[in-house]
């Protein structure tokens, strides 16, 4: 096992392939476990090359040790179905480079091959050997006793075994230790704008709390701007009862008085959905995002406009004349269920000409006043008066 | 029997969520199971077969109670003392239409009047024997019967005894 030596897998032109093998082990002598496992075996005329797999590295043995091939006999147990190749090899020489194990008691190493090997391959082994083309044709500076191995390329690290594997770790940390360096870079330069952002937010509250709201027009903006640059919404729209900028102010006004006429055809309720899709269709170019539009409508009531907002119980959100309240509804409900008997929220709308979810809601409210009862079937849902509770 | 015009009401057999409706709903439905139990003098009830029964289903109008609104008039029925579960898992019910002290009374006055104090009478006797026929016991679930005779052993009218493979009752 100490003639293997440290090799660069890549063929050399001067060598010829005679055979690659895939799933061999490597035994040291007759050691029951081997050595090097998972393994591809690349035979060539000059040498007996074995990458494992997932490395890069690669171990050889020259020919020119290897003094005979054989074929080993299936042992009596038959565990193991793998053919294996014994190679009887020649003292090490001395200023060979070295290799993964230094010493050995061996003078001869066993080949496992899981997969198998053409049964010409010993044969064609045997061959290379006769013609010793590494006196013909030799691939290194000098012959034996071998030369130092082949120039590093940059950046490849030829050792494998127990050095390499440390020095695999210590490039990951520091590669770590970029890249955290790195990211830390950002949160400096966030740092030092926050330091800005405190100094003029600690401004703008001392003002607050002396004028009570007068913060001059550029202080907002450099606010607005420094949030804008690190992502953040504007915290300034966001809770919309504090400042009630003058963009949605004029805006509610716009909405109500565009819709007014048009909510009272349908009855007096629109759901905010169609409100919008209406709106915008209005405006043409300059169209209105939901939340303006939301928070336009939320604060209608506040500015005593005849369009307010109206959240059901079921979430359904609805723009209404202020004149319209709950009582209206129940009561006209209550009556049109009573002269027809029962209503299903269908049949409703297609009596009130509104959608059926506007239907339903005011069955709804109907029955949450007591003034009628729901009667919840596999033929669907439907609205009686309340005569479990008026009667008897 | 004389159903009330909510049977024929189809909102009566959906459990109504208006809070003053549904407890108006439940006590109309209280009223029917205890009317209907008396009417067919049967004490059980399996929730699971109930639905099944015309008390609680209704094949002209089509519509039945859920089993939940069943669980619901059950659970209501106990708070009164109208009904007990008979396991654990709320499935078998026994409908008192007469609570166990007024059977108890019952069966007071008639062992009473019959000269029956101080002796001994078969339960058998009592709600399948040829001198009940006429009383209002007769045919009386036995689990009933024993209930009534509990409450007449905490006032030492009666005790409960076992004679020969029966059960049977003495009268004080």
């Amino acid at each position: 096992m100490d003639r293997l030596e440290y090799d660069d897998p890549i063929l050399h032109p001067k060598e010829d392939e005679i055979a690659k093998l895939r799933n061999v082990k490597i035994y040291d002598g007759d050691a029951k476990s081997a050595t090097f496992e998972n393994g591809e075996l690349i035979a060539t005329s000059h040498r007996l090359v074995y990458v494992q797999s997932g490395s890069s590295n690669g171990l050889s043995l020259r020919l020119h040790y290897l003094v005979y091939v054989e074929e080993e006999k299936s042992s009596g147990f038959g565990f193991s179905r793998s053919k294996k190749l014994l190679l009887h090899l020649s003292e090490p020489l001395p200023g060979k480079p070295p290799g993964p194990v230094d010493r050995s008691s061996c003078s001869f190493i066993r080949l496992s091959f899981k997969d198998g090997y053409d049964s010409s391959f010993p044969n064609n082994l045997s061959a290379a050997l006769q013609k010793k083309k590494w006196e013909t044709a030799p691939i290194t500076s000098t012959s034996l006793p071998e030369a130092p191995p082949p120039v590093q390329l940059p950046g490849r690290q030829l050792r494998a075994g127990i050095v390499g594997i440390e020095r695999q770790i210590q490039a990951k940390h520091k590669a770590t230790d970029d890249s955290i360096s790195l990211a830390f870079e950002d949160l400096n330069k966030l740092m030092s704008m926050a330091k800005d952002m405190v100094l003029l937010s600690k401004s703008i509250s001392d003002k607050i709390k002396e004028k009570q709201g007068e913060i001059s027009d550029d202080e907002t903006v450099q606010f607005k701007s420094y949030l804008l640059s690190l992502g953040i919404d504007d915290p300034v729209t966001r809770d919309n009862s504090r400042s009630e900028s003058h963009y949605h102010q004029n805006l509610a006004r716009q909405i109500s008085s565009a819709l007014q006429d048009q909510i009272k055809e349908i009855g007096g309720m629109m759901t905010l959905p169609e409100a919008y899709c209406r709106v915008n269709r209005a405006r043409g170019l300059e169209l209105l995002s939901p939340e303006d539009m939301l928070k336009a409508c939320q604060i209608m009531a506040s500015l005593g406009m005849p369009v307010t907002l109206k959240v059901f119980d079921s979430g359904v959100k609805v723009l209404h004349l202020s004149t319209h309240n709950d009582q209206s509804i129940i009561k006209t409900t209550a009556e049109a269920i009573e002269e027809s008997g029962s209503y299903t929220a269908e049949e409703l709308a297609q009596v009130l000409g509104m959608s059926v979810l506007l239907a339903k809601e005011r069955l709804l409210i109907t029955e949450k006043a007591g003034r009628a009862c729901r009667d919840d079937s596999i033929e669907g849902l439907r609205f009686y008066p309340n005569l479990l509770l008026e009667k008897n | 029997m004389q159903w009330p015009w909510q049977y024929d009401f189809p909102p009566f057999f959906t459990l109504q969520p208006h809070a003053e409706t549904r407890a108006k709903q439940l006590s109309a439905w209280r009223s029917i199971v205890l009317d209907y139990y008396k009417h067919t003098k049967e004490s059980t009830l399996d929730v699971r077969e109930a639905q099944s029964s015309p008390l609680f289903f209704n094949s002209t109008i089509n519509r039945k109670l859920s089993q939940e609104g069943i669980l619901l008039i059950l659970e209501n029925l106990q708070k009164t003392g109208n009904a007990e579960p008979l396991d654990k898992t709320k499935n078998r019910w026994l409908i008192f239409w007469k609570s166990p002290e007024e059977w108890g009374k019952l069966l007071y006055n008639w062992a009473q009047a019959r000269g029956m104090t101080n002796s001994v009478c078969t339960l058998f006797e009592l709600v399948s024997g040829d001198d009940t026929t006429d009383e209002e016991f007769y045919g009386l679930d036995t689990e009933i019967i024993i209930r009534a005779i509990r409450t007449l052993e905490v006032e030492r009218k009666a005790e409960m005894m076992m004679y020969d493979d029966n059960q049977g009752v003495k009268f004080f």
